[in-house]
């Protein structure tokens, strides 16, 4: 898909990875993630009450989760998800189960386990990011906006 | 991947496209976590159903009986989303049924038993130590590796599906004796009563430690739990925890001792359970809008003990007006309760009992939460109040007495708390 390898403003590697390079845009969440416990698989939004990101859809983003909750659904669901056009396009997780993998695999989404630092150190939600399995890295190639623009504490 | 000439020759496409792309498949998750070789099955159990599948799920099924796929270890079916006797009252939408009907028509084509339950371990097929399978859902897997000292990992539906069909599965993770050592020490100093309190130290454990790879280790225990206690215990991690095998000190085949739990390994975290703890996690729900009208048992469905002990408890009572109660059990076990009188003090009282189904998975439960009504849930199941989220109920965990109390009188005060 992506043959350049352009500029990118940082980077974090992974563990394990499956998939084709995509890019999107970044998703990142504090809580960890079921297809069955968390979202509305007929709509792409985290439907679970309370949950960090509900009402967010997870539709043609990179999405970071912390953890894998549950769950046997994945192997299904993320083949049903692609075919609705409501799917991701990478799942990056920092610890992962093997159903989401399985999932990821039987539907073509790309799929990481593991980082070499946290994403919040690297990455902000809405930040042009690049999956590249085969080189185990992500790299952000275009921020949201300026990293200093939100004046936070360091 | 080290493959044997046989593996070979199915990926050279010697045993068929089917299997081509099963064991393709395969080598690919294999691959990812590091897998050396498979290892061959005696056992699949499989989630298969259209509230999961949807119409691409169903297609690829259509696709794979038309290549002659065909099941070659036995293999079992999961939950699935209708019950077809009720489907039409309880408002789920009929042309999905007739997709459904299409799915169990499939798989059986291909040589799947559909059994259509999530505790084949308790009505089924019991595993011998060191045997590997290949189940899904959570709940079997647990209590495969934990309770029998059987050897699998999670198996999503394509993937234990393909396992059946290769007769082996790729050797990572819990198949293997590095990963079956205990990671977590966790001393119940509890007195555990009823099934939601062993689900409830599942909670407690699980959500502090979200990881496949954690073993959790309990001891200290005043007594040894029986089946169904340990069926919603394993049920409970698996599902807050995404854990796949625990260890019980005395009780389970791999932890004769303490030290043979942890086989070396230092624990990474020593927890302590007691009294305080069980009620503080009966107390964390919200009471929402506090209507009492949706009591369930189900998920894990029930087997035969806790469907007598559930008659019992409904007998002489009568389900509170605008409140509905529903059970879930395998066909088995309801066809067993009807004849041992147990299922008819349970419809005499208005409880609902589906058979072959979970009510998470129910289909068009989004749908049927709103039909009805419905904003929370009041359970005995750890597991289903955890599981259930993405349908936007408000979910209490309580006793099986103080559910068969708020179904009978209404009263969400009626619980614990």
């Amino acid at each position: 898909m992506n043959n350049s390898v352009s500029a990118c403003l940082d980077s974090l590697s992974v563990q394990r990875a499956y998939g084709p390079v995509v890019e999107g845009e970044a998703l990142i969440s504090e809580e960890g993630f079921s297809p069955r416990y968390d979202l509305d698989r007929w709509s792409g939004v985290i439907t679970k009450p309370g949950h960090k990101l509900e009402g967010v859809s997870i539709r043609d983003r990179i999405c970071f989760f912390p953890t894998a909750k549950g769950g046997i659904a994945a192997g299904w669901a993320f083949y049903d998800i692609k075919h609705k056009s409501i799917a991701p396009r990478a799942f990056i997780f920092g610890v992962t189960n093997p159903v989401m993998v399985q999932g990821a695999v039987f539907a073509g989404i790309a799929i990481t386990e593991g980082w070499s630092k946290l994403p919040a150190e690297v990455v902000q939600n809405g930040d042009w990011v690049r999956v590249d399995p085969g080189r185990k890295v992500i790299e952000v190639l275009r921020r949201a906006s300026p990293p200093e623009a939100d004046g936070g504490p360091a | 991947m080290k493959l044997t000439t046989q593996e070979q020759d199915m990926l050279d496409g010697k045993h068929g496209d089917a299997v081509r792309e099963a064991l393709a498949y395969q080598l690919e998750i294999g691959r990812f976590w590091d897998a050396e070789r498979f290892v061959p099955i005696s056992n699949a159990h499989m989630m298969g159903d259209i509230e999961v599948m949807g119409d691409a799920g169903l297609a690829f099924l259509e696709r794979a009986c038309a290549q002659q796929a065909r099941c070659s270890v036995p293999i079992t079916t999961n939950a699935r989303c209708f019950d077809f006797a009720h489907a039409e009252s309880m408002g789920q939408d009929m042309t999905e049924a007739v997709k459904e009907r299409k799915i169990i028509r499939l798989m059986r084509d291909m040589n799947v038993v559909t059994t259509d339950t999530c505790i084949n371990y308790q009505t089924v097929y019991q595993p011998h130590l060191g045997e590997h399978i290949a189940w899904g859902d959570t709940g079997t897997v647990i209590y495969a590796n934990s309770v029998f000292g059987a050897r699998t990992n999670f198996e999503g539906g394509p993937s234990a599906l393909a396992a059946a069909m290769t007769g082996r599965t790729p050797e990572y993770g819990f198949h293997l004796a590095r990963h079956r050592r205990g990671t977590i020490s966790v001393r119940v100093d509890a007195r555990l009563e009823d099934v939601a309190d062993w689900g409830a130290i599942g909670k407690i454990v699980g959500e502090r430690h979200q990881n496949y790879f954690a073993v959790p280790v309990f001891h200290g225990l005043q007594r040894a739990p029986v089946a169904d206690e340990l069926k919603h215990l394993g049920c409970a991690l698996a599902s807050y925890g995404s854990m796949a095998m625990f260890h019980m000190v005395g009780v389970t085949p791999e932890a004769p001792s303490l030290e043979a739990a942890f086989a070396g390994q230092t624990p990474v975290d020593e927890m302590v359970i007691t009294d305080a703890d069980l009620e503080h996690v009966y107390r964390s729900y919200k009471r929402g809008d506090g209507s009492a009208n949706l009591v369930v048992f189900s998920g894990p469905q029930l087997s035969l003990f806790e469907m007598k002990e559930l008659s019992e408890m409904f007998a002489d009572r009568k389900v509170h007006p605008g409140t509905q109660v529903y059970v879930t059990t395998a066909a088995s076990v309801k066809a067993s309760a009807e004849q041992l009188g147990y299922l008819a003090p349970l419809e005499t009282a208005g409880v609902t009992v589906l058979e072959g189904v979970c009510f998470y998975i129910l289909q068009n439960l989004s749908q049927m939460r709103m039909a009805n009504g419905w904003t929370n849930m009041i359970s005995n199941s750890a597991k289903i109040v955890n599981i259930i989220g993405a349908h936007r109920f408000n979910t209490l965990l309580r006793r099986t007495a103080d559910c068969v109390d708020i179904a009978c009188t209404g009263d969400l005060g009626g619980g614990t708390s």
